[in-house]
């Protein structure tokens, strides 16, 4: 039978990593001193499981590297060798060195052999070279010659059979070996038949293997679970005693099998780079599921009774309605129970983050503790893998310019140990993220030269502390001293602010001098629903995002201002803030180009305010977000589009996309829009 | 065909032993660990029992005690699935009543060999 190995690749990739990250956690425990013998069962499990499934999938880097590391951590376990931090790091190293494999392996790529053999030579020094040697000279074991026949005596112990051995077994898988074969029996054991213990065996046998086929060791593998079982004696027979085979029958016997592994080998290298993802799903949310399946399908069937009867009447329409009601009820909690499957706790995002911390503090000689709260917090799996790169910049920041070297916070009368605390919990229909330093806070007076320097700003701009604090989100924004590896090279904020609107989220920052800073990351639960409020410009329909409304309101004419050109203002109590002509911008014919006649929406997208002119508001209702980019290809100033109720398509704008567009619009005019709608 | 439980807290492990053995006609309940595998194998009767050795809550071994300790399970077959290097896990096995042992790594042939030999 052959069975195609590469199906089971996905899971065992899924299942390593995991195993990696839970080795990683353990070993940083144990760097705390905290030496818990079960921690250190929980590591070596982890090693002993990729080495096993790495070998059965035919992964043999990956088996023979993890054979060092179980070999260390055996030592560990038995108590043969203490915890040093020397050993730990090179575990933690090791750690590193599996997942790039796993990942090569994964992708298909190159596996970087230096690392792996610099990680093999440091195991190896520290478990000294002689113990891997007799490791791997272990396995070759001496093979036996082959002869004209055998004659092996077996003689069980009585407790044969209690462990699962069958004698009879044992004789067939023997005679097996040989065409021809004679078996005598020896029965002068067996009791008289009151006193047999029929669980017992009594019986010895001696067995003549006749064929000249058969080596010493294919019939030591034949007892070799029942050696300590019985007594075993096997001689060669008495003729042809001489004889010795030219070949040698056993390595002949198992080379088949090696064949088979480089055959699997080929193909894993042979195959192309298909992705594929899959999510782990408890077992609850999929019971969830089906059990809300099984009320549709109840509230189904009693609907379409309604189809059924001839003689409907008013009388049913009661009843109808509170059909359609759980209906829809049904339907709400089905979406909700879908939603669900996607979310993963956080700590998915959160778990690399010790590691992340013990290194670069290592690096920066800083001393570091690292909180992390909420970290069961859920949320959508999409935004979870594209949330870690921006927390992994932002703790990196906190770290390097946020918490301050030892004596510089003993000067300042604070502990030695800086405190970064990651904090995840709900809020409405968000999902917040905190990355919280107690380090020296943000330098108003740094920030605001280097904005005036790079010309953000001008200089008798005046701000408000949050305005300062928003400029380090800019482009080609950093106030580093010096330009450290990890941090200050120029990139950063803008592109952790960019990736996590892309995200459909908000990233802000407060900071107290002397204090520490606040990054609070809000994101969306999930990207594949939107709270959309629907609103019509001529035969169109276009969706705005509920949650960046701040009012609607109808116009006042004597309220608005034209600047420069064509640029409008709406003067909303004390602000000014740009109408945005959403026909003009999208060149559709509106209904009325009068703006006392239509609507204007006012909407906020980082800090920035526009008033949208639309004909009229229809109504509030979740969307489906249908990517154009997927389906059609980005479009500036759309986030999607989406499939209404009565089967038309609306496009659902992206209000930050928006503003850039009619900012670009405006070109000619200087319309700089800042927070808080237009400087007054 | 028979019955069999097949024991590991590797899932991927689990699935190739899974698949390989309804491939080739059995019936087989899974489970994760030690103590889930005693849960079972108290619930019905497995003819054949095939467990990984290092798992969490419960090893292999001291599950295979325990199991090896009931009357249903006296002479049952129970495989240990373990590396070539742990010889002195072999002989504690044997010692908790495991019959014998399959050596990792092994391929679904090996796999199905060893079953069928000690299935008979």
């Amino acid at each position: 039978m052959s069975i195609d190995l590469e199906q089971f690749h996905e899971t065992f990739f899924e299942e390593s990593f995991e195993g990696l990250d839970i080795m990683e956690s353990g070993l940083l425990e144990l760097e705390q001193g905290d030496v818990d013998l079960e921690n250190i069962n929980t590591i070596f499990r982890s090693a002993h499981s990729i080495k096993g499934g790495s070998g059965t999938f035919g992964f043999t880097a990956v088996a023979e590297f993890t054979h060092d590391m179980e070999t260390l951590l055996d030592q560990m376990r038995n108590g043969e060798r203490k915890v040093s931090a020397d050993v730990v790091d090179t575990l933690l190293g090791c750690v590193d060195v599996l997942r790039n494999m796993l990942h090569a392996i994964k992708d298909k790529s190159e596996i970087d052999t230096v690392n792996v053999a610099e990680m093999t030579q440091a195991l190896k020094d520290i478990l000294g070279a002689d113990s891997a040697a007799a490791n791997s000279s272990a396995a070759e074991t001496q093979a036996g010659l082959a002869v004209k026949g055998w004659q092996v005596s077996f003689k069980p112990y009585e407790d044969i059979m209690k462990t699962g051995n069958d004698t009879v077994r044992l004789l067939r898988e023997l005679c097996s070996l040989s065409d021809s074969y004679e078996v005598f029996v020896d029965s002068e054991a067996l009791p008289p038949l009151a006193e047999v213990d029929a669980e017992a065996c009594y019986l010895s046998w001696r067995i003549n293997l006749l064929g000249g086929e058969v080596s010493e060791n294919d019939i030591l593998d034949v007892f070799a679970w029942v050696d300590d079982e019985c007594d075993l004696k096997i001689e060669t027979l008495a003729e042809d005693e001489l004889y010795v085979g030219p070949e040698r029958r056993d390595d002949e016997r198992r080379e088949p099998a090696r064949d088979d592994r480089r055959k699997v080998d080929r193909r894993t290298s042979s195959a192309k780079g298909k992705e594929s993802s899959s999510i782990r799903v408890n077992i609850s949310k999929v019971d969830e599921l089906i059990n809300m399946v099984g009320e549709l399908v109840i509230t189904q069937s009693m609907l379409s009774q309604f189809g059924e009867d001839e003689k409907f009447n008013e009388s049913h329409i009661e009843r109808l309605k509170d059909g359609l009601a759980q209906l829809e009820s049904h339907t709400r909690e089905l979406q909700e129970s879908v939603m669900r499957i996607r979310m993963m706790p956080i700590s998915f995002a959160f778990q690399r983050f010790p590691r992340l911390v013990h290194d670069l503090s290592a690096q920066f000689g800083k001393k570091i503790e690292l909180v992390m709260t909420g970290e069961s917090t859920e949320l959508d799996k999409t935004v979870l893998e594209k949330i870690g790169d921006p927390l992994v910049h932002l703790v990196r920041n906190s770290l390097d310019h946020g918490i301050e070297a030892p004596d510089v916070r003993v000067d300042a009368g604070k502990s030695e140990t800086g405190v970064i605390e990651l904090r995840a919990y709900h809020q409405g229909g968000n999902i917040v993220i905190e990355i919280k330093d107690d380090g020296a806070g943000l330098n108003k007076e740094k920030i605001l030269d280097k904005a005036r320097q790079n010309g953000v700003i001008s200089q008798d701009d005046r701000l408000s502390d949050e305005q300062i604090y928003d400029l380090i989100f800019r482009p080609g924004f950093s106030t580093a001293d010096v330009v450290s590896d990890v941090s200050g090279r120029g990139v950063g904020m803008d592109v952790v602010r960019r990736n996590i609107r892309e995200l459909g989220g908000t990233v802000e920052v407060d900071s107290k001098p002397g204090e520490g800073s606040v990054f609070t990351i809000r994101l969306p639960l999930t990207l594949a629903i939107l709270d959309g409020q629907l609103v019509g410009i001529g035969e169109e329909t276009y969706i705005l995002p509920v949650i960046s409304i701040i009012e609607s309101l109808q116009v006042k004419t004597e309220n608005i201002n034209a600047v420069a050109g064509n640029a409008e203002v709406y003067r909303l109590r004390d602000e000014y803030i740009p109408i945005v002509r959403l026909y003009h911008i999208f060149g559709i014919e509106p209904a009325s180009k009068e703006l006392d006649e239509g609507l204007l929406v006012v909407v906020e997208a980082e800090g920035k305010k526009i008033a949208i002119f639309v004909d009229d508001l229809l109504g509030q209702q979740q969307v489906v977000i249908k990517s154009l980019e997927t389906n059609f290809k980005k479009v500036q100033g759309l986030s999607g589009a989406t499939i209404l109720g009565d089967g038309t398509v609306a496009l659902i704008i992206d209000i930050a996309g928006l503003i850039e567009l009619y900012q670009k619009d405006m070109a000619g005019v200087v319309v700089q829009i800042k927070g808080g709608g237009l400087a007054a | 065909m028979a019955n069999i439980l097949a024991v590991d807290d590797s899932s991927s492990m689990r699935q190739m032993v899974t698949f390989t053995l309804k491939g080739a006609g059995h019936q087989v309940v899974e489970a994760a660990d030690g103590q889930e595998a005693l849960n079972k194998a108290r619930a019905q009767k497995f003819d054949l029992i095939i467990t990984d050795v290092n798992m969490p809550v419960m090893d292999g071994i001291t599950f295979i005690r325990h199991l090896r300790g009931e009357a249903n399970y006296k002479f049952t077959p129970m495989l240990m699935l373990t590396t070539e290097s742990s010889s002195d896990k072999k002989a504690e096995g044997k010692a908790a009543g495991a019959t014998g042992w399959i050596v990792k790594p092994f391929n679904p042939d090996q796999l199905l060999n060893t079953v069928n030999k000690v299935l008979g």
